[in-house]
């Protein structure tokens, strides 16, 4: 699904309202806007800062929210690093929202698996929200996260929250863990056998590292999930975000502008293919 | 059907197998309880039972010394445990922790090796089971190996 392309085309100053340091290299910022901030589950913003440079986040708070900006930044490079290490009151600029979002409205009927690897689950998140506040809507659903270590998991106390509800199977799972860790130690690919959900009226929604995506989504259809209904967001490079610069270009597509977010089945002949 | 059969064929892992087979493998099986935190076995141990996880979470475990054990990854009802009776030297190449109350069918490894032997339609319904179950974890530990969330390569 492609959002309209609103808001702003270029960086407003925005005050940092809150910093919540999640794991040792990810942070979230809550960023607050003069006038209501609309956005689709699924769409990024470009954040800058100052005198050092422009990034794609995406924005990971509730979209029915609209008096704050969320981004969850995980530290990778010199800008992403600078916003990990932001303070309180420090203003940075934001233009945005871009890009396409998650079929949050589209699936209502459907069972729901969300899938998630490490920092993938931020983009996620805004869905999450959208999801369970009209849980009645969607059939069953099912919230499968990887992470590193016990260290590295984001968002804990949510996922703890979500768990706790008995209309959503959550499962977390680590690469690595000590004894101490008493859940999954295994790859989230690993847990998608064991789902339980009706695959022929399932929609999926996939975010991660591309390597671990590219596993999910062969389990995912080895379960019986077809190709239209699987949705990924895609991460590259995105510079300009409004498609002129090419650098985020995936075949045929940019994905700061026909993506993040893609349908599967439309990505499928070059999803995986080396030299793209 | 006897119990222990029944159980055998209902087992996930061995799904669609044919009752003779069921048969077979279920006179070579006793039924297991592990509690809490009792190991199945310890790294290098004689891999002498093959075992069908039936309930709870076993920990796949290694150890350094002067470091707690790293767990490798976690096994489930429904899950095999393992393949190291299979092939020599027929011992166990991790420790395997009960990460709660594990109940589990053990099945004798030279009792299923003998009648392997003699009964090769046997034995390759087992072979084939085997293999693709190791080729699932060795795609999986691959995946972990990578450390795809780990700090991007330069």
């Amino acid at each position: 699904m492609t959002a309209a392309p609103t808001g702003w085309s270029v960086p407003q100053p925005l005050r940092v309202a809150r910093v919540r340091r999640e794991t040792a290299d990810v942070a979230t910022l809550e960023l607050m806007p003069d006038s209501p901030f609309a956005f689709a589950a699924g769409q990024f913003n470009m954040l800058y800062v100052f005198g050092l440079g422009e990034v794609a986040i995406s924005i990971s708070g509730d979209p029915e929210a609209t008096d704050r900006i969320v981004h969850t930044v995980r530290a990778v490079g010199a800008v992403s690093g600078a916003l990990m290490r932001l303070r309180r009151n420090v203003v940075i600029g934001v233009r945005g929202p871009y890009g396409s979002a998650w079929p949050v409205a589209e699936t209502r009927g459907s069972d729901v698996v969300i899938v998630a690897g490490g920092v993938g689950l931020a983009p996620l998140r805004p869905a999450i929200y959208r999801v369970l506040a009209r849980r009645r809507d969607y059939g069953r659903v099912v919230l499968l996260y990887g992470a590193r270590g016990p260290g590295n998991i984001l968002y804990q106390r949510e996922l703890e929250e979500w768990r706790r509800r008995l209309d959503v199977d959550v499962e977390v799972t680590l690469d690595h863990a000590g004894a101490d860790w008493h859940g999954n130690v295994g790859v989230v690919p690993a847990l998608i056998p064991r789902m339980s959900l009706d695959p022929q009226h399932a929609v999926a929604l996939v975010c991660g590292p591309e390597i671990m995506m590219r596993f999910t989504i062969a389990a995912l259809r080895d379960r019986g999930i077809a190709a239209d209904r699987i949705y990924l967001s895609m991460e590259r490079h995105m510079k300009c975000a409004v498609r002129l610069c090419g650098r985020c270009q995936f075949g045929p597509h940019f994905v700061c502008r026909d993506g993040p977010v893609f349908r599967y089945d439309r990505i499928a002949p070059m999803f995986g293919v080396r030299e793209i | 059907m006897e119990g222990l059969e029944r159980i055998v064929l209902e087992h996930p892992f061995f799904a669609g197998l044919g009752p003779e087979f069921g048969a077979a493998i279920s006179g070579c099986a006793r039924n297991l309880r592990f509690a809490a935190g009792e190991y199945l076995f310890h790294e290098d141990e004689p891999a002498n039972e093959f075992y069908l996880i039936r309930h709870g979470t076993v920990a796949l475990e290694l150890h350094a010394p002067g470091q707690p054990a790293i767990v490798i990854a976690t096994l489930r009802q429904g899950d095999i445990l393992d393949a190291a009776w299979l092939v020599p030297p027929y011992r166990w190449n991790f420790d395997a922790r009960a990460a709660e109350l594990v109940r589990a069918l053990g099945v004798n490894a030279r009792c299923l090796r003998d009648k392997c032997e003699a009964d090769h339609d046997l034995g390759y319904e087992l072979m084939k089971r085997f293999v693709g179950a190791m080729g699932e974890r060795l795609r999986a530990t691959r995946l972990q190996v990578l450390d795809v969330y780990g700090p991007p390569r330069a």
